[in-house]
Parts: structure tokens; sequence; C-alpha cells
């Protein structure tokens, strides 16, 4: 009788001691498969000769070599590269502002708040119809101008073809950078006030205090709003699509539209996987050398 | 206690049935399509009901989304895995792409039967055809090389039909330019550009040389003049569009026309579907008219492609699936609601609207031309690599100041680049 309590009590010591490893085991294994297991399937389809089917003749470098041949995945690069910088500078900007604005301990700052982070709930096919609508010179911005008596007044850039990547990045920049807001808000609150009064003490201005002291010491939130920004920027594909659909012609087109295109579209899923691999590369570039300096800075500190 | 012997029993029952219905070998057909909304879902009903009075059972499986591309990754797996759909509604060379998989069934019995090779145009059955057997069947026949016209309008500048050549057509748009009328309704997605594109090519070049540049991807038919009076004439079209067209869906061009804020849309026939949908009369309230080509047809036809299946009742439902889908009767109540015009001879055209009888009248005199060709913007000429290679410079070209000069040299360089 006692020896079998005391092995159920063991059983039950296993079971909590590895509790954690058997609750997280499914979803590692799903991530693995899911996730790893077909990164590596995408890897070698780039690798392949697969048009419409995934094959599995080996083509080299074919796909990736026809892939930079190809003038519209140039748009597309360029594109990201406008994006992206527009994207992550203005909400770092916007973000940033709107924080130090709000932690002023002015009155309504919780409806504030809220309200400046209210478009991050919204998905982004949301966000690019309704500024479709704002954008569109027949329907919304010009057209109210004009209607008010402004006739001069002029922003088509939604149906140009070298403006349109801009649209994109207002669309964008409105939806996130409450978020950023959000990120900056909570650090600036977490710095210690201590300092800050000692700052004033010694008859530093508001501006010094903020730029000498509080930005400087918030700077890992930078390097983490900036992460999230680029992978944002990086998988970008419904704003797109709702918003300008790629268009004029094919000139606000993104990588991941691109990659939509070829695979699914184009019966071309080599081309398209090298195009993922592309996009794949571009993250890792921005997010290993992030976890590498997280890492080895938690290392140190600890 | 007594709910529980309930559930068994009618477990039991349920099971009991299943087992009957698989001991007969009933005709059975999976059918996999995008046509989901509108006219079109209750096309694919009538075909449901047709199917199911001839004692089939009929297995739907409509994937909604992206113009099909979401049916064609289910399509995919589906074949992958080994347990492809009976019919899948599957159009263009992307038939002989899967026929080359060996993926498509034989037909061959069927259409000997009933008759195929007499009352199919030979053109329609090229496509239909892999190697000479019949893999896939044809719904209907859909014109491309359409211009939808407001009377009203065009009347404020003198004109009472459509222009015969392209050149009437740039001054009848310059005069109605002139009046302050919109003259071209035009929606700027990648698609419509290539639409008015492709029946341009078949307009100034003529159906020979729609074939050499379009179909046969002949380089010197693509670098030559000719091709370079294409794209100049793209280029007047562009000026004769509004400012707000990028982006536009093609039914809201097509409610321009109707609501006359636009003189000319050109569009398929899909198009009339919106205009007889708003209570409108054909030749009063808008008029029908081929873009200026001669005796040009360009064909957009959709079918189900019949994949391989095993087990005698889904061999069976195929076979008589096939069978229906030809037949004079679903031909006529298909094309009825679709806005098209039956792809076989010797359905009555009473019940169909006068552009429809246009349509099929042109039809034949473009056959006998030789002018009866598939469509290349919309998948019926071209592989999608190749299609999509040419749409890409057509749409970059109209979206842009590109000269002529250098969309023809792209032109040839975007194919060479897909080819291989």
């Amino acid at each position: 009788m006692g020896a079998s309590q005391s092995t159920e009590s063991n059983l039950t010591a296993g079971i909590q001691r590895h509790l954690s490893k058997i609750v997280v085991a499914p979803s590692f294994a799903a991530s693995l498969f899911f996730v790893y297991g077909f990164i590596l399937w995408t890897g070698y389809m780039a690798f392949s000769k697969s048009r419409m089917l995934p094959v599995w003749d080996w083509a080299g470098l074919r796909q990736y070599e026809r892939l930079w041949q190809m003038e519209r995945w140039h748009v597309a690069i360029e594109n990201l590269l406008i994006f992206g910088g527009l994207f992550i500078v203005t909400c770092l900007v916007i973000g940033c502002l709107l924080a130090v604005l709000l932690d002023q301990r002015i009155r309504a700052e919780g409806a504030l708040r809220t309200i400046f982070l209210y478009p991050m709930a919204l998905s982004f096919i949301v966000t690019g119809t309704v500024w479709k609508w704002l954008l569109n010179p027949g329907l919304g911005l010009e057209s109210m101008m004009h209607d008010l008596g402004w006739t001069s007044f002029e922003f088509d850039w939604l149906v140009n073809s070298d403006m349109a990547i801009y649209t994109v990045v207002i669309a964008a920049v409105w939806q996130a950078s409450g978020f950023v807001m959000a990120m900056f808000l909570a650090a600036l609150r977490g710095v210690d006030q201590d300092i800050i009064r000692a700052a004033y003490m010694d008859g530093a201005s508001l501006p010094r205090i903020y730029f000498g002291i509080i930005i400087p010491s918030i700077r890992p939130v930078f390097l983490s709003a900036i992460v999230v920004l680029a992978h944002l920027a990086v998988k970008s594909f419904d704003l797109v699509i709702a918003l300008t659909g790629g268009g004029p012609g094919y000139s606000s087109d993104l990588p991941a539209t691109f990659m939509y295109t070829m695979a699914f579209q184009r019966n071309q899923l080599g081309v398209g996987a090298a195009s993922a691999m592309m996009m794949l590369a571009t993250v890792m570039a921005i997010i290993v050398p992030y976890l590498y300096s997280e890492l080895r800075g938690g290392k140190k500190n600890g | 206690m007594y709910l529980r012997k309930t559930i068994l029993a009618t477990g039991v029952a349920l099971s009991a049935l299943a087992t009957a219905s698989f001991a007969h070998a009933e005709p059975t057909a999976e059918v996999l399509h995008w046509w989901t909304s509108g006219g079109e879902a209750k096309a694919v009903a009538s075909l449901k009901e047709d199917f199911e009075a001839n004692g089939g059972t009929w297995v739907d499986s409509p994937v909604a989304g992206g113009a099909g591309d979401a049916a064609m990754t289910v399509l995919r797996s589906r074949v992958l895995s080994g347990d492809a759909p009976a019919a899948v509604q599957l159009k263009g060379p992307a038939i002989q792409e899967w026929a080359e998989q060996g993926a498509l069934a034989d037909l061959n019995d069927v259409a000997a039967a009933e008759g195929w090779d007499d009352v199919i145009p030979g053109a329609i059955q090229d496509v239909m055809k892999y190697e000479g057997d019949y893999v896939a069947v044809p719904v209907n026949v859909h014109r491309v090389d359409w211009i939808w016209a407001n009377p009203t309008l065009l009347e404020k500048v003198g004109a009472t039909e459509a222009p015969k050549t392209w050149d009437e057509f740039n001054a009848l748009a310059d005069k109605l330019k002139a009046a302050g009328i919109t003259p071209v309704a035009h929606g700027g997605q990648p698609w419509q550009d290539a639409t008015v594109f492709e029946t341009v090519v078949l307009g100034l070049g003529g159906p020979e040389f729609f074939q050499k540049a379009l179909i046969d991807l002949d380089e010197d038919a693509l670098n030559s003049d000719t091709m370079k009076a294409v794209f100049d004439q793209m280029r007047k079209i562009r000026g004769y569009v509004d400012a707000d067209f990028p982006g536009r869906d093609w039914n809201l061009a097509t409610a321009m026309v109707m609501n006359g804020e636009a003189a000319m849309q050109i569009m398929g026939d899909w198009a009339k579907g919106e205009f007889l949908a708003a209570g409108k009369v054909p030749g009063k309230d808008f008029i029908c008219a081929a873009t200026p080509s001669e005796n040009g047809y360009l064909f957009n036809v959709d079918s189900f492609a019949m994949f391989n299946v095993s087990g005698d009742d889904k061999v069976e439902g195929q076979k008589l699936l096939a069978e229906l889908i030809v037949g004079e009767k679903f031909q006529e109540t298909f094309n009825l609601l679709k806005g098209s015009i039956p792809a076989r001879s010797g359905v009555s055209l009473d019940n169909f609207d006068d552009c429809a009888k246009k349509s099929e009248a042109d039809l034949n005199a473009a056959q006998a031309a030789g002018g009866f060709l598939p469509s290349m913007a919309h998948g019926m000429a071209l592989r999608g690599h190749l299609s999509g290679a040419i749409v890409d410079v057509v749409t970059a070209h109209f979206n842009s100041d590109m000269s002529s000069d250098e969309a023809v040299s792209r032109l040839v360089e975007a194919i060479e680049l897909a080819k291989d």
C-alpha cells in the first residue's frame, strides 16, 4: 500500500517536472514540421524544375537566374526598399513623437492612447480598402477638395505608377505607428524617475533630458520596434492587394505579391519558391543579428 | 439510456443506408469549380439538376476565391494525393499541361457516340483534345473582342454605330473627347489592359499576325513594325480613358457606359450580363459591336477537364456528365444563364438575345475566313507563364510613358526568358 502510494507520487512528481515539456511538445512538433519542414521543402523547390506541379528534377541555380532576370522582380525589390525604409523610419519617428507627447501627463491620456492604438486592431485588408477609397482621385480626398472649391488640388498617387508605392507607405504607417507608440510609451514609463529628477535639479531643459537621457536609455525598444516593423514590411501582402492590387500595372508589386503571382497564377512554382527564399533571406538578415545580440546580451547580464 | 439506444439505432440504420447506396454502382461525379456567384452559380445548378435527373449523384466541390487560383491549389494537392475529382473547371492550355502529367481521362467513346467531331468547332476541339483524344468538354463560347457602346452619347457627336476601323475609332474618340465625354471606359487591371491589347493586335495585324505573334510567339512578328503600331494605338487609347481608371473592376467600367459617364468599353460578352441585369435592351439602350477587325473572333471557352478516377460508379458518372455537358439541352440553359453562346452547333438560338445571335453569326463567318482564334488575355492561347510575360509588358507600357520601341524590345526579351 505504502509502496504503491510512493510510486504514484513519483509519477505525479515526474509529470509535474516534465509538464512544461509535455504541454509544449505538440506545438513544437507542429511548428517543426509545418514551418521548418516547409521551409526546407520550399528551399528544395527553388532548385527544382517545378512549374505547375512540384517535381524533384534538379535545376541548380537556374530558377534564381530567371528570377533575377525578371524586370518585375526588380520592381518588387525596389518597392520593398522604398516601402520598408520609409515605413520603418516614419513609424519610429511618429510613434516616438506621439509617445513623448502622451508622456507629458496630459488629460484623457487613456482615451488618446486607445485612439492611436486602434488602427492596429484592423486587418490590413480593411485598412487597404478604406485608404483605396480615401486616395481615389474621383472618390476621396481629391474630389472632396474639388467639391469644397479648391479645384487646383491634386493628389493622384494611387493612380500614378511612380507614386503608388508611397500610398502603401501612408496606409501602413497609419496602421502601425500607434503600435510603435505603445511600445515607446511603455518604455518611457519604465525609465527611472530619479535620474530625470536629478537632471531637472541640474537645470537640464526638457528636450535635453529626452535626447540626452531618456531616449538613449530606451534604445533596446528601438531595436525591437525595428525588427517588428521590418518583418511586417517584408511579408506585406494583403495591404497591397487591397489598396493597389499591385498596380497600376505591376508598379506597386512587393516580393510577397510577386511570389503569389508566380506560384499560384502562372504555374511557375520554381521561380515562386526562389523568390520566397529571397524573402526568407531578407528576414534572416534582420532577425539573426538581432537574436544573436539578444542572446549574447542575456548571457552577459546573467 | 433511452437516448443512447436511439442514437445507436440511428447509427446502425445510417450505416446500413450507406452500405446500401455503395452497393448500387450509381453514377457519381465530384465537380470542382469556382462558379459560386450570380448567374454562374445558377448555371452550375442547372447542370446538377440535369445530372441528378439522369440518375447521377453529384458531389459539389466549389472553391471560391482568386478567380480560380484557390481551386487550382486544391486541385494540385488532390491530384498529388491520388484523389482527383472527376471533373474540374479548367480551360485553355492548362488542359494540355494536366494531360501531359497523365492526369486526364480519355473521353473518346463518349465523343464517338455523341458525334462531337461534327458539332464542336475545330479550333475548340484542338483545346479539348490532347494528342487527338478528347480529355475535356466545352461548356460555352465567350467572345472577347466586343465594343459596348452607349448610343445616346454617340449621337451627341453624330455617330449612329460603333467604329468599323481603328482609324474611325480614334476619330470618334477624339470627337467625344472634344465634346467633354470620356470616350473609353476602362478598368486598369492587367487582364483588362491585355484584353484591349489583343483586340488591337487582331484589328491592326489581322488574324494571321495574331496567330504568329500571340500564339506561335514568332520573334519576327513580335519584333515587327505592326507590333509597334499596336503599342502606338494602346498609347492613344490610354489618352481616351478617364484619370481614375487604375484598379477599377470591369463591371464598374461597364456601369460607366450604362450610366452615360463614358461612351465605349472594350470587354468580353460577360459585360452583356451587366446590361441585361439592369433591364437594358440591346440595340436600343446599348450597342454591341465587334472591335474593328477583318472577320476576327477571339474566343474564351470555359470547359471541364475529366480527371482519371477509379471505380465503376465514378467512371460512369464522369461519362454521363461529359455527355450531358455537350448535350443540346444543357448548352442552351447554361448559356442563357451565363450570357455566352453554346460551344456546339445544332442548338437553336431563338431564346437568346440579339448580341448572342450576332456572336453566333460572326463565329461562323470567322471560322470560314480563318479568323476564329483563342484569346491570349483569357488564357486560351498560351500557357500561364508565357501569357503572363506578355501581360506584364502590356500593362507596364499602358501604365507608364514607355515608348513603343521599348515595349517591343521588352516583349521579345520577356518571351525569351519565359520560354526556357
